[in-house]
């Protein structure tokens, strides 16, 4: 044991890149909703990038530590303080046997992440330690963490503190943010009006989005074109045969409030999908706080692959970054 | 006599009472203990409560029912 929970902040769970491989049985991805921040805070703590840390959303959890361990924190911005001072973030830091880890108030973005270096060693659950709360699969006990928990830490290499991640690797949404959609199969159940609606309005996260689904509001109604309702779908104009549902998929029910599936998604059901937030875009979804502005940005599938190996490149060079003149002994 | 904010600690939505037909946790004017509860923030399909955290007199609210907070906003003062 290594990291006793002395509170758990608003949810707070343990999660690392996630478990593919098993979306067609219903059991999601899962894993960090901000990969990028998570695969820093890992590097930066000489963790292999798909080691367990902690993800926190909204407000930080307050942690002793019964052992000496390096932590980073990554993601949103939200001061990390040990025993009362402050450590920047996407900078590692030496926690020693005794302190406590604490946050402030939340600066901008939403979800934090603290890796710890070793890793959180909670057992596997089909092949990753995330958290799958739904499900009770992973992570700890298949739950958010609460007061009194404790949780284990594997066996760190050598690192040291002071290891930073360079600003330019510090992506966050803007206000407001844009996210960019490739529009799918059901597009053309929208009318043509409707379809220059959704890319022109500003639409604002609402209260209940979640690791399932970011949900907005504050656009127009969407209008549908006419149909005969085929068999199997549901009779609302938004209905379909049941369908798989991609991960960053757009879905409006009732043509009102546009959600995008994220990383602890459904698998499938019967609304349409106006398209998918390209994968480039949906670790910036995680970083939404309630009642912030965002435009959805129509793009081609070009397009969308060009920002796919733009990202790529960007983490080699996070990686390239946060390896140089680490002082690691491992790998 | 000196002036404490009370913030809040997460984004979401500021509710002054439990439910809308329930009267609020406190009016203006009211006096505040450490543990009362001043409102719920809602977010992610959950409501949480908002303890004062301080003690003191005349509770002000910045903030009304039902508007959006950001964390770190100020929701109320009370004067100690």
């Amino acid at each position: 044991m290594a990291i006793k929970v002395l509170h758990h902040g608003l949810a707070t769970s343990v999660q690392d890149l996630g478990r593919p491989g098993y979306f067609h049985l219903g059991i999601p991805l899962g894993g960090a909703m901000d990969r990028l921040a998570m695969r820093a805070a890992n590097l930066l703590v000489g963790n292999s990038e798909n080691a367990a840390g902690l993800e926190a959303v909204f407000m930080g959890p307050k942690l002793l530590f019964t052992e000496d361990a390096i932590v980073a924190v990554t993601g949103a911005d939200m001061p990390a303080k040990v025993d009362g001072v402050v450590h920047p973030g996407w900078t590692s830091f030496s926690v020693k046997a005794g302190q406590e880890l604490t946050f402030d108030f939340l600066k901008s973005g939403a979800r934090l992440y603290i890796a710890v270096s070793g890793g959180i060693d909670v057992p596997l659950a089909l092949g990753s330690r995330s958290t799958y709360a739904i499900g009770a699969l992973g992570g700890h006990k298949g739950r958010p963490l609460a007061a009194g928990d404790e949780l284990p830490v594997g066996a760190a290499g050598a690192v040291r503190p002071g290891r930073s991640i360079a600003p330019e690797f510090r992506r966050g949404p803007g206000s407001p943010a844009e996210l960019r959609v490739l529009s799918g199969l059901y597009w053309d159940r929208l009318t043509d009006e409707a379809k220059v609606n959704f890319f022109a309005d500003e639409w604002k996260v609402a209260p209940e989005a979640d690791r399932m689904g970011y949900r907005f509001r504050g656009g127009r109604k969407m209008s549908f074109v006419d149909r005969k309702q085929p068999f199997g779908a549901g009779s609302d104009p938004s209905n379909i045969v049941d369908s798989c549902y991609p991960y960053g998929s757009i879905q409006i029910p009732g043509g009102t409030e546009p959600i995008i599936l994220h990383r602890d998604a459904v698998s499938g059901g019967g609304y349409f999908m106006v398209g998918t937030v390209i994968s480039a875009d949906m670790d910036l979804i995680g970083q939404l706080q309630p009642h912030m502005s965002a435009r959805f940005v129509k793009v081609t599938m070009d397009e969308a692959l060009a920002a796919r190996a733009q990202r790529r490149a960007l983490i080699e060079r996070m990686r390239a970054s946060g390896l140089s003149g680490m002082g690691r002994n491992r790998r | 006599m000196r002036t404490i904010e009370i913030k809040s600690p997460l984004p979401g939505t500021f509710y002054r009472a439990s439910s809308p037909d329930t009267p609020p946790f406190k009016a203006d004017g009211d006096t505040v203990a450490e543990g009362n509860i001043i409102g719920l923030i809602e977010v992610m399909k959950t409501f949480q409560e908002i303890p004062a955290g301080v003690s003191g007199g005349a509770i002000r609210f910045l903030v009304d029912n039902e508007e959006p907070v950001m964390a770190g906003q100020v929701i109320a003062e009370v004067t100690a």
